[in-house]
């Protein structure tokens, strides 16, 4: 397969991006973060990203969606970056969709009919701490009656507020660290003794803090197999991790095209600043990395598609690499467009603010980095 | 089984029944590689063998055309070729500036007559190529070159020097960018093939920081060449050169992407050691390597997806530009860090343990990878200026 997209995909490519720029362009986030939106984006949006057929892209064709991969969630992700569209696509329509394909049929047909609709939101309840350590989950799920008592804590659910159902992961047997011993539970939204406390985070998206006091859940709830939650929360972690790389080279390819326009109309010295050579290497520079780190999650994705045993070492490399590029990228959008770079009428700042949470979600460029090391053995 | 699969595996059981076992040892060096040429010695029999039945079946220029001494092969075949060659270890059988760099050029700009000429010659490996496009006074700036080929009618009589020219001592021809005209800057250059035993032609060795090197300076002395040795339109060996100089940026590129090993780190572990949590015994070092095995990997894949992009033409014209800086970057940067993790067994210059000093001639050597061929400067400035668009200065 060649390592770029085929006609089905370039497609895809061709009908995300005019809808995205139709329709959830830059001033729509500025619209809905001026007026403090609660849920930090809009639920007429995501029926239409339905109506286009996006949130079925990793939805079986059995259970009425695409069946489609990676690259085709990352091509419509890719857009969403490229455009700050805010929208719970990556949380709900990759990230949980990938989890939820390994639950039963019953959790199949109670959730996915809303996602393909367009009327479900989903929220990932995994990180404990500040930083991503998914191998370090303590929180505890213990046997009552039927089913499970979840007690403790997450942080950074994003759209936790908002969302049907979260998607939690706990541990009912074994202590933080071992392998096995984890299960993911389907939890919605009105479960008892749930405290969600959303905040509102610097790229304006709303992640909640989330607190189990003893939160009652059926058997039923559970995704995947009691103690063998490792496989579905591997599934759910990589679809997030490659989904938010795509979503990183948009955000960093939109903030280099911003960026190089600028350079060509700003005029110093009675010259545009995009003549001085000082800037120009910067700018190709910075084209360089963002093209290795396209092409570096493209590859992961396709391998990820087609199973291949490497596919995991790639992820991870995508993920730092995609970080480090798209973080260039802003990082030299603003100090480029000089002060204006730092003022909030400009959007080159929007994209900083953006690239800094996508970097954190679920593991960041340093997290990923050591991953790389481990799986090679060093 | 589809067509693809059928030609993986009759690839396959050709070079299982035609490589011999030492011609899938790895390369160790320059030594081991097949040159060809009129004056070139083998290094064993299965070398020459190799060679002769890889030539045979046009597989020294796998995706060229039959007439030309290629096998014809699709873009996929060729690839799935490579591939195949790879898994089993192969060696190249001919290296080849011939390959790499004038027959691309030839393919686009030659006569027919040209073409199957000199293009089976150089899958036949029969004749080597040396390239002379520098000069002392022009470098980066390539087109304010001034050796001069004065028209004599039926022939030029040139008269000059270039320099950096690899192996001019070993090879059989020369490509090499000639004034024709010196009224204009551009279009006065023309693209001239000569043989390198013309009387008045004569080379010098270049020793480098690195040790002894194959680069030359090429001396032209009233050297007499006759008017049909020119690739394309006379004054316009301009648009050659730039074609050529695309080939020449993936070929060095292709640098960045080391011996094939998947991690440099894993590669690090015998010289640094690990401590009780099987993690390299030098935590920022490793740190560095994790970096690096990042980048190198990412790389890998901009350059097959080049590649492909390339192949179905779908690449930006100056994307090899692009590839050239990213690729001899990266390749910089692994040898500072083989050095670091050599520590100073990597210091030694011509002990045996050292292999002769490979690791800091190597190291010294890849300093020059982004000089060669245009500095990473100038394809920063082609990025800019044919890429992104930038205005001009």
């Amino acid at each position: 397969m060649p390592l770029f997209l085929d006609d089905d995909q370039s497609m895809l490519q061709d009908s995300a991006r005019e809808f995205m720029k139709a329709e959830g362009p830059v001033s729509h986030f500025r619209e809905f973060r001026d007026k403090n939106c609660k849920d930090g984006f809009s639920h007429g949006l995501w029926k239409q990203f339905a109506e286009m057929g996006f949130t079925g892209i990793l939805v079986s064709e059995e259970d009425g969606g695409l069946g489609l991969g990676h690259v085709e969630a990352g091509v419509v992700l890719e857009q969403i970056g490229r455009n700050l569209t805010p929208s719970p696509f990556l949380t709900t329509a990759v990230a949980g969709v990938a989890a939820l394909n390994h639950a039963g049929a019953k959790l199949r047909g109670e959730y996915l009919p809303g996602i393909l609709s367009g009327d479900t939101v989903l929220g990932l309840a995994i990180d404990e701490k500040s930083k991503h350590r998914p191998d370090q989950i303590a929180m505890a799920a213990e046997r009552s009656g039927n089913g499970f008592k979840l007690t403790g804590q997450k942080q950074f659910v994003i759209h936790g507020a908002s969302a049907d159902m979260l998607i939690v992961a706990a541990r009912t047997s074994g202590s933080a660290g071992d392998a096995d011993g984890l299960t993911l539970f389907a939890v919605p939204k009105d479960a008892a003794n749930m405290d969600v406390n959303p905040v509102r985070l610097v790229d304006s998206a709303v992640a909640a803090h989330v607190k189990f006091d003893g939160v009652e859940i059926n058997a039923d709830s559970v995704i995947g197999e009691v103690d063998q939650g490792g496989e579905v929360l591997g599934a759910l972690l990589t679809a997030g991790r490659i989904g938010s790389a795509s979503e990183m080279v948009g955000v960093g390819g939109g903030a280099m095209d911003i960026t190089v326009d600028y350079l060509k109309e700003r005029k110093q010295f009675g010259s545009p600043i995009g003549s001085f050579q000082a800037l120009q290497h910067r700018a190709a520079h910075l084209y360089s990395e963002m093209e290795i780190a396209g092409a570096a999650v493209l590859k992961a994705q396709q391998l990820l598609d087609a199973g291949a045993d490497n596919a995991a070492l790639y992820v991870h490399m995508a993920k730092a690499k995609a970080s480090k590029a798209a973080n260039l990228a802003v990082r030299e959008g603003v100090q480029m467009h000089g002060g204006v770079g730092m003022t909030d009428e400009y959007d080159i700042g929007l994209y900083m603010k953006r690239d800094r949470a996508l970097s954190e979600f679920l593991g960041d460029t340093n997290y990923h980095t050591n991953k790389v090391a481990e799986l090679h053995g060093y | 089984m589809s067509d693809l699969d059928q030609f993986r595996s009759e690839i396959r059981s050709w070079l299982e029944e035609n490589c011999p076992p030492e011609m899938r040892e790895p390369v160790r060096g320059d030594e081991d590689m097949c040159w060809g040429g009129r004056n070139f010695e083998f290094q064993s029999e299965a070398q020459k063998v190799w060679l002769e039945r890889c030539a045979a079946k046009g597989y020294t220029v796998p995706d060229w055309p039959k007439e030309y001494g290629g096998a014809g092969m699709s873009p996929a075949e060729t690839k799935i070729f490579r591939r195949e060659m790879a898994k089993l270890g192969c060696r190249s059988p001919l290296s080849s500036f011939g390959i790499w760099m004038l027959g691309p050029a030839l393919l686009k700009f030659g006569t027919e007559e040209q073409k199957v000429h000199y293009l089976n010659q150089i899958a036949r490996g029969e004749i080597r190529w040396c390239q002379g496009y520098s000069e002392p006074g022009s470098g980066s700036d390539l087109v304010s070159l001034q050796t001069y080929g004065e028209d004599k009618g039926d022939h030029w009589i040139v008269n000059g020097q270039k320099v950096w020219t690899s192996y001019a001592d070993k090879a059989d021809w020369i490509f090499c960018l000639v004034r024709t005209d010196k009224e204009d800057k551009y279009r006065g250059i023309s693209f001239l093939l000569f043989d390198m035993e013309t009387p008045g032609v004569s080379t010098k060795p270049i020793k480098l920081i690195s040790g002894s090197s194959p680069f030359c300076e090429t001396f032209f002395d009233d050297v007499k060449v006759p008017k049909d040795q020119i690739v394309g339109e006379l004054n316009r060996g301009w648009d050659v050169a730039k074609y050529l100089l695309g080939h020449e940026r993936e070929m060095i590129s292709g640098g960045g992407l080391g011996d094939g090993s998947p991690s440099l780190g894993a590669k690090m572990t015998g010289a640094i050691g690990l401590n009780g949590l099987g993690m390299l015994d030098d935590q920022i070092l490793r740190s560095e390597l994790a970096q690096f095995d990042v980048d190198a990997l990412a790389f890998r894949a901009m350059a097959e997806k080049f590649m492909d992009e390339m192949k179905a033409g779908k690449s930006h014209p100056a994307q090899p530009n692009m590839m050239k800086y990213a690729g001899t970057e990266l390749n910089k940067q692994r040898h500072e860090l083989v050095m670091s993790a050599g520590g100073s067994d990597a210091l030694e210059w011509e002990s045996e343990a050292s292999r002769g000093g490979k690791k800091p001639r190597e190291w010294l050597r890849t300093k020059a990878n982004s000089i060669e061929g245009g500095t990473s400067e100038i394809m920063l400035n082609v990025i800019s200026k044919r890429i992104l668009e930038l205005p001009d200065g």
